[in-house]
């Protein structure tokens, strides 16, 4: 029988409830009695001088309480990047500043100018239009190639070039890899482009700024991935606010999918006005200010090369790419397509040398920064790529081809600096054959056949780095924070239980999961503990949510918190039974005496630990309450193989997505259910990016896609039924609980999969097409069919 | 959205006189204004709204053999209202955006916006549709003036449509796939003395009719009677959807499909 409590069950997602009856708590729901509102006067150009902000008129219109300009942030500080990455040359990446409201210069459509704070919206948003600007527009360069040209237009106009860093990686392999590429049997070389994407989470930014002037107390209510986070960089590099005078709380959040990690303008804006106005200043996002103020993801411009010996095996890859960045540095943005990248260009694969180089670039188009997956979905896209076209020109089979090449031996050192604790690539592929039919393929493709479609099957494997990260190690590749987690297990009298974790939830079902494993390890109902997360006043310093890592990082905080209050448990029972705590056994929410019938529950021991009347008050402390802040060992690595079979139909070159199947080894799994859901998102956010999603500027750095009606977002009919399976269980070594991370694997895993199952489906119709470009429109196949 | 006022009159005179001041402006369903209102990129002072007038709403059919639209009858009403003697229309109908769109967008709101991607201009093109207004009739073919610019005058509104019932007819919409509206989409309507074919989605000049597909399926109702014509790139719109090549391909793609479907 399956399981209804603890580790292993499907148990319902309990926050679901309020979510779907409408009693979420989200930041657009937080009110405070007099607060304002803050309009930004955003730029409508990608490039211009700005020569001079008159407000005048606009600060005499009604409700206008101040309008701000960048000449009010001048002192204050820059929005900071999170990771400072080194070149090739071991010099320290380029770092513009990036204002808190745009002062000299625009430098992307949506840079703020100017900040209206009003009593209502409309009158900000109404003094906003009468402010006059007088600006020299500039050219913009959005090409990435073309802002790499001597002589561009720069973007920054005191940094050397666009370019904020050549990195190489690893540079010493570079030579190495140049020679096996020359003596190789066979090299398939393929030039790509990873499109950009919006995030768009269902929740658009919300920032709600107050201050206590009484206590010069600042809280900033935020749609936050990651509280403590924004009260570091906003506190210490921004505002200069202590944090014991700075709190963040991000409540319900509708989505992040990375976008919401990061440290933005507004948020400053809020907390700053705030103090500045001494009343609470609120800032809701429209739609259109997320398409042009929310960091965007991906978008890459790679080729890359992979060498073969005359026996197939692998012997080589080097990649080229260029890194958008946009105009300035968000984040995490320098560490995406360097550390979340590079380290992972081996994919499943014993390539013996691998050596990446990425250019990173400034360019007048809205910040690029982690999207779910972040890197890793650009370094599988690429390798599954090259593969399948690889088996394509050796006349191989495609998984022949894979499994030949396979890690098969763990531990396994990738010549990218990462070392995989466990896996077994061939049982998720022979579990794919199984799930996904690929023996039924050749009769269902017959039956496309029939009705006039090409069919194709398009297979790939996928690892991605979970559970962010050792702190040492990110230290030393220059990370600015530690990556570590923790929790606090809060044991009330009558039993029940509060954990408060860093970890954040804004989908994932955190108050579900986490329950599940304290149930497991005390033997109690689920319903008897909660979590708190999301408000740095009440929770201990841990670093969010992001990089698949919650129940990797936190949740291990959350086991060795527990192990603890079991510990201090034990001893107290020991004392109410009168045997030594050696002997005591918990189990079922009971403790016994081993070998005897002697037992008390814990509800009596938790009782007695805050009623302690008798108790061993000469040995411990009264209360049950213990914190743990766990640092990983390693990152963890979620693998599996994936396949998905479409329908071309050559008239038009619409693709449908027949069938998709998944088989992901996560590790052990906490929820099976939570799991599938996680896939599933995951796999249609892929969908949406191999299909649909294009985000995208004109020459002068027009967003074209800046509505729903241009930027084409996956729907219930674009996507099939999933097949998803994560039975194939290799458990991650490290960490306690065995457990990988699913967050972001289907975002991974898929592009790939349906790129490639479009190509197989066009060579069956009789053209040979190598390669298309994401989104695969109807348009982009029709023309690759018919050039 | 700036603010503004809102009429609700409960007949078409009073419609008409709301809407003489200059700062007034129709409300049909609202689909289009009200998202360009939010956006402020439009700023009437008064809103008339015709939804509350009896007179334009509902489906009926003429003894001429019409189908007749009241101008304020939402898409959902039509979807089920003329199924029976108009069935592709009541799918082209049934098949614009979604249900919330449905149920409050106007065939009149349509027809008066004239996007270039919309539906019913196709359909009422392909009808050769009567579009009556409060002052006089017009013919679909005299009707559609260029993208979102009809030969309505001020204060003009479209009190119904009156579409003849072909004998065949459908309906082929492929969809932009972000917006949904038509990349392209082409109704085909047999009548006795001809056939009809209007094109939508395709062409800088917004809606028109294909007269040479007319011709050929004039003289013979098959998809193959089509297969020696070409329509041309030059006109077409070139987009981040579909290139000025591929939507003249569509054209024929879907004139075929609903012949077909049609026959
Ligand atoms: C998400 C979405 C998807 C859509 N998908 C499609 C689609 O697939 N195909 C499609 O064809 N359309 C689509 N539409 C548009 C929809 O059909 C609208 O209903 C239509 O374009 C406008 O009709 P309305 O009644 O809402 O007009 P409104 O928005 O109220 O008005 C539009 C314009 O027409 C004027 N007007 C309104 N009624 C009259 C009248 N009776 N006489 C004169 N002038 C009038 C108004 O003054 C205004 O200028 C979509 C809209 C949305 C929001």
């Amino acid at each position: 029988m399956p399981k209804d409590n603890g580790i292993g069950a499907s148990s319902k997602r309990r926050e679901d409830v309020r979510f779907l009856t409408g009693d979420g708590q989200y930041t657009d729901d937080i009110n405070i009695h007099g607060q304002l509102y803050v309009h930004f006067l955003r730029s409508d150009v990608a490039h211009a001088k700005i020569n001079a902000v008159n407000t005048e008129a606009a600060a005499a219109m009604p409700g206008v309480q101040r309008i701000f300009t960048g000449a009010d942030f001048e002192a204050v500080g820059s929005i900071p990047c999170g990771w400072q990455v080194t070149d090739r040359h071991g010099e320290p990446m380029q770092e513009p500043r990036h204002a808190v409201l745009a002062h000299d210069k625009v430098r992307h459509v949506g840079d703020p100018i100017a900040a209206v704070v009003a009593d209502t919206y409309a009158q900000a948003r109404d003094a906003a239009e009468a402010i006059e600007l007088d600006l020299t527009d500039l050219p913009a360069v959005i090409d990435m190639k073309e802002a790499a040209k001597e002589g561009s237009t720069k973007v920054h106009d005191d940094l050397t070039s666009n370019l904020c860093y050549d990195w190489g990686f690893v540079e010493e392999n570079r030579d190495a890899v140049d020679a096996a590429i020359k003596e190789a049997a066979h090299v398939t070389t393929l030039e790509l482009v990873n499109n950009r994407l919006v995030a768009n989470p269902m929740e658009p930014r919300v920032a709600v700024g107050d201050y206590d002037k009484s206590k010069d107390e600042h809280t900033l209510y935020t749609t936050s991935q990651n509280p403590h986070v924004i009260r570091l960089l906003m506190g210490a590099f921004v505002l200069g606010i202590p944090e014991h005078k700075l709190r963040v709380i991000a409540p319900d959040v509708g989505g992040g999918f990375g976008t919401k990690i990061f440290h933005y303008a507004e948020e400053a804006f809020c907390t700053f006005a705030a103090k500045e106005l001494k009343r609470p200043v609120k800032w809701t996002a429209s739609r259109s200010e997320a398409f042009m103020s929310d960091a965007q993801g991906r978008d890459h411009v790679t080729k890359i090369e992979l060498a073969l010996d005359a026996d197939n095996n692998f012997t080589a890859i080097r990649t080229e790419t260029y890194a958008n960045m946009g105009a300035y540095l968000s984040t995490f943005a320098s560490s995406v397509p360097t550390w979340l990248h590079g380290t992972l260009m081996a994919g499943n694969y014993k390539t013996p040398l691998i050596y990446v180089n990425v250019k990173a670039m400034f360019t007048n188009t809205v910040p690029v920064d982690a999207y779910r997956g972040a890197g890793r979905p650009e370094a599988t896209f690429q390798l599954e790529r090259v593969i399948d076209k690889a088996a394509r020109e050796l006349g191989v089979d495609p998984i022949a081809l894979r499994r030949q090449n396979y890690v098969t031996e763990f531990p396994y050192a990738t010549p990218v600096a990462v070392e995989y604790d466990t896996g077994d690539y061939h049982a998720t592929m022979d579990k794919l054959e199984e799930i996904a039919d690929l023996k039924g393929f050749d009769a269902r493709r017959k039956e496309s056949e029939a009705k006039g479609k090409l069919r194709g099957l398009g297979i790939n494997s996928y690892i991605e780095a979970c559970g962010i990260a050792p702190s040492n190690l990110v230290g030393q590749l220059g990370a600015r924070a530690g990556l570590y987690d923790a929790a606090t297990v809060r044991v009330n009298a009558t039993g029940s239980i509060s954990v408060m974790v860093g970890a954040h939830s804004h989908g994932q079902g955190h108050e579900t999961t986490f329950p599940q494993v304290i149930a497991e390890m005390i033997g109690i109902p689920e319903e008897q503990i909660d979590i708190v997360h999301g408000d740095t006043g009440r929770i201990p310093f841990g670093m969010g949510t992001y990089g698949s890592r919650s129940l990797a990082v936190c949740g291990s905080a959350m086991v060795r918190a527990a192990e603890k209050v079991i510990a201090k448990s034990k001893k107290i029972a020991a004392h109410l039974l009168e045997a030594s705590a050696d002997d005591i056994e918990l189990k079922d929410g009971k403790f016994s005496v081993a070998g005897t019938d002697k037992e008390v529950e814990w509800g009596a021991v938790t009782l007695a630990a805050y009623v302690p009347h008798n108790y061993p008050l000469e040995d411990i402390e009264p209360g049950l309450e213990e914190t743990a802040f766990y640092d990983p060992a390693n990152f963890t690595y979620p693998a599996g193989a994936y396949a998905c079979e479409v329908e071309v139909d050559p008239d038009t070159g619409k693709v449908t997505i027949e069938r998709f199947s998944a088989a992901d080894d996560f590790g052990n799994v906490i929820n099976p259910m939570i799991v599938d859901g996680q896939v599933h998102g995951g796999i249609a956010q892929g969908i949406g990016q191999a299909l649909l999603e294009n985000c995208s500027y004109d020459d002068t750095g027009q967003l074209l896609s800046a509505s729903y009606m241009d930027y084409a977002m996956p729907r219930a009919d674009d996507v099939p039924f999933y097949a998803v399976d994560h039975s194939c269980q290799t458990p991650c070594t490290h960490n306690p609980l065995g457990v990988k991370g699913c967050g972001e694997a289907g975002a991974i895993g898929s592009p790939p999969s349906v790129v490639n199952a479009v190509i197989d489906a066009l060579h069956s119709g009789g053209h040979k097409v190598a390669h298309i470009d994401m989104p695969l429109t109807p348009g982009r196949v029709w023309s690759a069919m018919n050039s | 959205m700036y603010a503004f006022e809102i009429e609700r009159p409960s007949s078409i005179a009073d419609a008409v006189a709301a809407l003489k001041s200059e700062e007034a402006q129709a409300l049909g369903g609202g689909q289009t204004l009200i998202p360009a209102l939010k956006q402020r990129l439009a700023m009437p002072e008064q809103l008339v709204s015709l939804a509350g007038i009896p007179e334009m709403r509902g489906v009926c059919k003429s003894d001429a053999g019409e189908l007749c639209i009241g101008g304020a009858t939402p898409h959902a009403v039509v979807a089920k209202e003329a199924m029976a003697d108009f069935p592709a229309l009541a799918d082209m109908a049934g098949h614009i955006g979604d249900p919330a769109v449905r149920n409050r967008g106007t065939i009149g709101g349509s027809l008066a916006n004239n996007d270039p991607s919309a539906c019913y201009p196709c359909a009422a093109l392909a009808t050769g549709a009567a579009i009556i207004t409060n002052a006089r009739e017009i013919a679909a073919d005299d009707y559609f003036q260029g993208m979102f610019s009809t030969a309505l005058e001020e204060g003009e509104i479209i009190t119904e449509v009156k579409l003849p019932i072909p004998e065949k007819a459908n309906y082929q919409k492929f969809v932009q796939p972000a917006s949904r509206f038509a990349l392209v989409g082409v109704m085909v309507a047999k009548y006795a003395d001809g056939v009809r074919v209007a094109v939508t989605g395709a062409s800088e000049n917004g809606v028109f009719r294909w007269s040479e597909a007319e011709a050929a399926l004039s003289a013979d109702f098959s998809a193959s009677a089509l297969d020696d014509i070409k329509t041309s790139a030059d006109g077409m719109i070139g987009d981040l959807h579909g290139s000025p090549e591929y939507r003249a391909h569509l054209i024929g793609v879907l004139t075929k499909r609903a012949v077909t479907a049609a026959a």
